[in-house]
């Protein structure tokens, strides 16, 4: 579903991704993980279109898509979750998610929202409210709301578990799984290499701007390097 | 007391003309971080346009939406043409680009048409009514009424529509605008257009009063800028009450100071707000923008 080949991107002169090659296949949940700076969230930026590339390729759903702008490429299917939540601070609840469908030309997504408000239900009660005003695990399901709101056929999702509670993180962890049995692909960045892993169909290793390793999610979880370098064991 | 409403009323009638162009200030600024100091020559479009078109025999209202739609087009222009190849330069770069822009369209206007004063007629009768001892000129009457709904018009858009509600997006959080794929160029092109409409449309109503010229937009760039400033810049509701203070303190000062220092209040105002109070009146410290 999803093909990068060579991928390079630089802030000014200074290369972060250094020829990066991944896929990920239709209905997978697959995991990247990697140390702070690695160049996770610059990758996904770049599949999103926000992020400029100077060479490389990306094929998403048979089409060639690097030089797509980047509202183009939510219309193909592509929703993110971004880092650090990005929320639509001054905005209610319920704007937010109705941006989601921004891109959507079908104008009926009334039957998003109720299913979006069915899986958070938290965020129908406040769907009045400020965006700005919500928890920081409110913030980020509403993140996640927005996403669907799109009805992407693949979900990137960059640290969603950044700054949560434990046991906020599990939920979160919970519905990323459950994703898969709507039949959407998801690419999942994460730092909670463990969790994430354990959710993961395969999963790839990224270092300093490459792809070092790569292996089912169940290996990686396994492998000694992957273990010391990020499981802490 | 006569004396008071009298400067009153001329003080609100000029500043609901620098609330309009503060508000056309404010939409750009939000929705791409540019100080449009382009701002005050849509007001002279709207003006001289209309006047040169009604003098070419087209009824008024004609020329009025002629004169619109020449300002919207110069905003789209301006955006197509000097904002957009431009994006990511600094600030500064911008704001010279927009100075720039006005220096040229205030040398074209000074060509196609002329360097006289106009007038155009009032909308509905030029003999004032007496309140209180004061004079209160209809056309008075009808720039505010006309501020009023421009400012009401621009609510509803933004609050209930898609593309309303883009805008706001695209003001608070770029990248995730473009993540749930809005057009952001596209939708600052649109500030661009809506804010050129609102300035021309506030030419067209001020005509009649104020007299119009191809250089009435330099000043008022700057005093709308400072009403920006002083109502909180990013905040609609702020510069639309920036606005209407400018022309009360600036028809209070040149009334019972001197009218000599009457330009210079807007001027003392940015110097008041840059060192007093950055944030403006109405902007709270670090506050999201809208
Ligand atoms: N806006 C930026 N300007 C310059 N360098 C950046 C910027 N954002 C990230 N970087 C650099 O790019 C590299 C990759 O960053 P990032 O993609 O955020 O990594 P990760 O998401 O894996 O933590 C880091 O070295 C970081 O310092
Ligand atoms: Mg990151």
């Amino acid at each position: 579903m999803l093909a990068v080949e060579n991928l390079t991107s630089r802030y000014g002169r200074i290369e972060v991704l250094h020829g990066v090659s991944f896929n990920v296949n239709a209905g997978e949940i697959v995991t990247l993980v990697g140390a702070n700076g690695a160049g996770k969230t610059t990758l996904l930026r770049a599949i999103s279109g926000v992020q400029p590339i100077s060479s490389g390729f990306i094929h998403f759903a048979g089409e060639n898509i690097e030089i797509a702008p980047a509202h183009t490429r939510v219309t193909r299917g592509i929703a993110q979750v971004p880092e650090g939540r990005q929320i639509f601070a001054p905005l209610s609840v319920e704007d937010n998610l109705r941006l989601g469908a921004y891109a959507r030309s079908d104008g009926d997504i009334s039957t998003d929202l109720d299913g979006v408000y069915a899986t958070f239900p938290l965020l129908f009660e406040k769907r009045r409210n400020q965006a700005g005003a919500l928890s920081g695990g409110q913030q980020q399901m509403l993140a996640i709301g927005r996403a669907l709101m799109a009805r992407p056929k693949l979900m990137l999702l960059d640290e969603p578990s950044m700054g949560l509670a434990p046991i906020l993180v599990d939920q979160i962890f919970a519905i990323i799984a459950d994703f898969k049995q709507r039949g959407l692909t998801v690419l999942l960045v994460e730092q909670n290499a463990y969790a994430a892993l354990a959710i993961a169909d395969r999963g790839y290793v990224m270092e300093t701007g490459r792809i070092t390793m790569d292996g089912t999610g169940e290996a990686l979880l396994h492998d000694d390097r992957v273990r010391s370098a990020f499981l802490g064991l | 007391m006569a004396e008071f409403l009298q400067f009153t009323f001329s003080g609100l009638t000029v500043g609901a003309i620098y609330a309009l162009v503060a508000l056309g200030f404010t939409l750009i600024y939000n929705a791409s971080d540019v100080i449009n100091f382009a701002q005050g020559e849509f007001v002279m479009l709207g003006g001289m346009v209309t006047v040169f078109a009604a003098a070419a025999g087209i009824p008024l209202p004609l020329a009025a939406l002629l004169a619109i739609a020449v300002a919207v087009t110069v905003g789209m222009l301006l955006h197509r043409l000097a904002i957009e190849p431009a994006r990511g330069a600094t600030a500064v770069t911008l704001i010279i680009i927009t100075i720039g822009a006005s220096i040229l369209l205030r040398g074209l206007a000074a060509t196609f048409f002329d360097k006289n004063f106009h007038s155009l007629p009032p909308l509905i009768r030029s003999e004032p009514w007496m309140v209180g001892g004061a004079a209160l000129l209809p056309q008075s009457v009808v720039v505010l009424i006309g501020t009023a709904v421009i400012v009401a018009a621009l609510w509803s858009f933004l609050t209930r529509t898609m593309t309303g509600k883009a805008m706001l997006a695209t003001a608070s959080n770029r990248l995730a605008a473009r993540l749930v794929g809005i057009n952001t160029s596209a939708i600052v092109g649109l500030s661009f257009m809506v804010s050129a409409a609102i300035g021309a449309i506030g030419g067209i109503l001020a005509a009649p009063i104020t007299l119009t010229n191809y250089d009435v937009g330099t000043l008022l760039a700057l005093k709308a800028f400072a009403a920006a400033m002083l109502g909180g810049m990013g905040n609609p509701l702020g510069a639309v009450a920036g606005g209407l203070l400018l022309g009360l303190l600036e028809a209070f000062g040149a009334g019972y100071l001197s009218s000599q220092y009457k330009d210079a209040i807007a001027f003392i105002v940015i110097l008041f707000v840059l060192f007093v109070r950055p944030q403006g009146l109405f902007g709270k410290i670090g506050v999201e923008r809208v």
